[in-house]
């Protein structure tokens, strides 16, 4: 009978071998996030007085690709993410990035002024303001006595 | 981290309330040196930290939070967080050498490899 001897020698090691097989699903698990995993780029959408703010996780797209459209209250993004290439002779080890091209609109729930509308990009960020037309912002009205 | 959970020791804990993201990467090897690629979108430059500590090469960034002022979340799809992760580099690397930049949200990370110490030919006295 085989006495266990820890990580010692070259033993092939049913225990070691459980541990890495647990720690790489325990990577897998981890790298899945609950909503939305196929929907590139990731999006945050806030709202406001003003209108809303999108935030969108688009890391390694140059601003230049990107080509954003606002029409009355749908806002559309798309754009083209560059697999990184291989040369010959190179060796790939991992490729975890997604690569390919993307596309997403939303419909908002009220019309958005173009002219207004900007776009920022800073460390993979994508901030995207949509602010509403003057005259479509909700109104104060006050009420008088007759 | 997962160093620790492959030696059997318990995990690190964070002390910010932050979840920890491993970036997807790619990693491509070269006849000179080692490229590594990470996906690291929102992170601050500031808080990126890359140590190479024997064999294990250990990267670890915050992301910046991305709340707009004044305006409330409606929908979430991504959370702001820590990004952490790790790699035992099985080739000799020159250290002094690794060079990384961070554009973009992407940290591309190159590690030249070790150019082997020429063979030393051992004289042997004959007594």
């Amino acid at each position: 009978m085989l006495a266990y001897q820890g990580n010692a020698g070259r033993w092939f090691d049913p225990l070691r071998q459980m541990r890495l097989m647990q720690h790489d699903m325990n990577r897998l698990m981890d790298s899945l996030r609950v909503t939305a995993l196929p929907e590139f780029p990731l999006m945050n959408i806030w709202t406001g007085p003003d209108g809303a703010v999108i935030t969108a996780e688009i890391p390694a797209v140059s601003p230049d690709d990107l080509e954003i459209t606002v029409h009355q209250n749908t806002v559309a993004l798309r754009g083209q993410r560059v697999a990184e290439p291989v040369g010959e002779g190179d060796i790939l080890h991992r490729r975890e990035r997604v690569a390919g091209a993307f596309a997403r609109s939303l419909v908002l729930p009220f019309r958005v002024d173009g002219d207004k509308a900007a776009a920022t990009f800073r460390n993979g960020l994508l901030r995207l303001d949509l602010p509403r037309p003057d005259a479509d912002r909700p109104r104060k009205i006050t009420v008088s006595r007759s | 981290m997962a160093d620790q959970e492959i030696n059997g020791s318990a995990a690190a804990e964070t002390t910010r309330d932050a979840p920890v993201f491993v970036p997807p990467t790619d990693i491509i090897e070269t006849q000179s040196s080692l490229l590594m690629v990470l996906d690291v979108p929102g992170a601050d430059p500031d808080s990126l930290d890359v140590t190479l500590d024997k064999r294990v090469l250990r990267i670890a960034a915050r992301s910046a939070s991305s709340h707009p002022e004044g305006y409330t979340l409606q929908h979430a799809e991504y959370r702001d967080g820590n990004y952490e992760r790790s790699f035992v580099i099985s080739e000799p690397v020159d250290a002094a050498k690794i060079e990384a930049v961070f554009k973009d949200g992407v940290l591309r990370l190159t590690l030249p490899k070790a150019t082997p110490a020429p063979a030393a030919k051992i004289p042997v006295k004959a007594a």
